[in-house]
């Protein structure tokens, strides 16, 4: 039942049981767009690969250099057969997996405390736009001096690379929170806490899980990074030592297995992004 | 009768580092127990920073503000503060934002808890250990008396609702309802209208008004609409523009047939009541 003030338009009394031909014929259009993008997807992949294919049968390219389809998939088998493919993806995950929690705890840690204490902001801020920008992959030879030939290398560097500019944007996002709302909740007799996990946090997830997504792409870097230095496992070991011994059919199996890896992990954070929506 | 809040030779300034801007100067006024009082003036005259020094949000640079005769900061009163805008938190249901207040006061109350108008809390106080997280769930006895207020107020069908799916007008009352659950002894009402559409405002106004002279309590509200003042409050403080100083004061007293706004607005002494009113801000105009 509708409250008398209530004059906003109700869309439940619109949308009726039974939709209008006009509504109808628009929704017949939107499923025959979505058929027709999910097609033409589809059709470019199996294109490329069936070309790739072809022009290494006819050998109007070296498959020596470039692989093929079927030579990738041979090496893909073969390496699921003897289980040394899950050893590499997984070592590799389980970087990313470590360093991409490691780097969401630090950044959001680390902007609630810049938030918390204006001075501490402000003195810090040069320093992290200076880390920020500074490339990373250069600190990879200092991480190996300092912290070894080891997985804490690997995960150093992949926090390296994502933390500084995280806090960055946290912080920013942080600063934005509306002002009246923190009024509300001091008029209301709240403390800065309370102004921190009721106002702050609950409305920071969106931007939490947005720097989530970009979080794990910039770990999947870094760990990559550190593998190709310093590495005896994991999918950055194997596209190094692929190219050093000219197996192009396991690099490009790997940049393949690095693809799905990285998308996967994206999805997965929609997913939550989602969850977290509602 | 003693007032229930008094205000002496209140003076306040904004420092910034191009200047200071002196927004109140040495304002004096009290309010009664169970007076609905308005504050109007023209904007940027300090009747924001007014209210925000009346609750605390701000410490007077100059002057002394009582209650019940105890300064504010000393006072155990509570205030209740309704902003421009209704502000509910968009993640959480009516129910739930209603009782904002009080989860806030209720981890207070913890052996830990911080006085309640102490101004600045420190860091290391502002985020203890998980050990004394505020309590999630309320006590039976305030879900009840919100329950009651949701019902009473015609929101009960809403306590699941999310504020987005409610109207301005709803919204505002369950701001109303957050603010009330504290059970404050003075209300400060900043605009508390203004964000809603005019016959929706009428309305709420009308609404608001009724609950808070049906309730007993004291109430000072802030517009720079003169016509809504009228029709509300029993006195009219009018203050000059920037810096703010008290020009008048006005008693607005209108027959028994006329106590709801909207029956005021039709009264015969509405309009002698508004050229008053007028004419004290207009002659603050030609002075300067």
């Amino acid at each position: 039942m509708k409250h008398p003030y209530d004059n906003t338009p109700d869309a439940a009394e619109n949308a009726g049981s039974c939709p209008s031909p006009r509504q109808l014929a628009y929704l017949e259009a939107e499923r025959r767009h979505r058929v027709q993008v999910r097609i033409v997807r589809a059709m470019i992949l199996i294109l490329f690969l069936a070309l790739w294919e072809l022009f290494a049968e006819l050998d109007l390219i070296d498959s020596f250099i470039f692989s093929s389809p079927g030579r990738i998939l041979a090496c893909f088998l073969q390496m699921t057969a003897d289980g040394s493919i899950f050893l590499h993806t997984g070592i590799t995950l389980l970087e990313t997996l470590i360093s991409f929690f490691l780097t969401v705890a630090i950044a959001v840690a680390a902007a609630v405390l810049l938030w918390a204490s204006r001075s501490l902001s402000e003195i810090l801020e040069p320093y992290l736009v200076m880390l920020n920008s500074l490339p990373k992959s250069a600190m990879a030879p200092l991480l190996i001096v300092w912290l070894g030939n080891s997985m804490k290398t690997i995960i150093a560097a992949a926090v390296s690379v994502a933390v500084f500019g995280s806090i960055l944007t946290l912080h920013t996002g942080f600063m934005q929170t509306d002002a009246d709302k923190i009024r509300l909740i001091t008029s209301l007799g709240g403390s800065r806490r309370d102004v921190l996990t009721k106002v702050l946090i609950p409305a920071s997830v969106p931007l939490i899980i947005s720097n989530m997504k970009v979080n794990v792409g910039l770990c999947l870097v870094g760990v990559i990074i550190g593998e190709f230095l310093s590495a005896r496992a994991g999918l950055g070991y194997l596209i190094i030592y692929a190219s050093q011994v000219f197996k192009m059919d396991l690099l490009v199996m790997s940049i393949v297995i690095l693809c799905l890896v990285s998308t996967a992990l994206y999805q997965l954070i929609t997913v939550l992004e989602k969850r977290a929506a509602r | 009768m003693k007032p229930k809040l008094e205000v002496k030779d209140l003076s306040y300034s904004y420092h910034e580092l191009s200047g200071e801007t002196i927004a109140l100067s040495h304002i004096s006024f009290d309010v009664r127990d169970g007076e609905f009082f308005a504050v109007v003036g023209p904007s940027g005259c300090g009747k924001s920073t007014l209210l925000s020094l009346l609750c605390g949000l701000l410490e007077p640079e100059e002057g002394d503000i009582l209650i019940d005769g105890v300064p504010r900061a000393e006072s155990s009163a509570v205030i209740g503060y309704m902003l421009q805008r209704d502000h509910l938190l968009e993640w959480r249901t009516i129910l739930s934002n209603t009782a904002l207040g009080l989860e806030i006061r209720n981890h207070q109350r913890l052996p830990f808890s911080l006085s309640r108008r102490s101004g600045a809390v420190p860091v290391r106080r502002a985020f203890l250990p998980s050990g004394i997280m505020p309590r999630r769930s309320l006590d039976r006895e305030s879900r009840e008396n919100l329950l009651a207020m949701l019902r009473t107020y015609g929101l009960s069908e809403f306590c699941g609702a999310k504020p987005s799916q409610l109207s301005g007008g709803m919204r505002q009352r369950a701001a109303l309802i957050r603010t009330l659950a504290l059970k404050p002894d003075i209300l400060l009402l900043d605009e508390p209208f203004s964000a809603l559409d005019y016959q929706t405002r009428l309305e709420v106004c009308d609404d608001i008004s009724s609950i808070i002279k049906t309730q007993k309590k004291t109430a000072v509200l802030i517009t720079h609409d003169l016509s809504e003042a009228i029709s509300v409050a029993d006195r009219i403080l009018v203050l000059s523009s920037r810096p703010g100083r008290v020009k008048a004061v006005l008693t607005i007293t209108f027959g028994p047939d006329a106590a709801r706004p909207l029956e005021r607005r039709n009264a015969p002494e509405f309009s002698a009541y508004f050229d008053q009113l007028w004419k004290e801000l207009k002659c603050d105009e030609t002075s300067l």
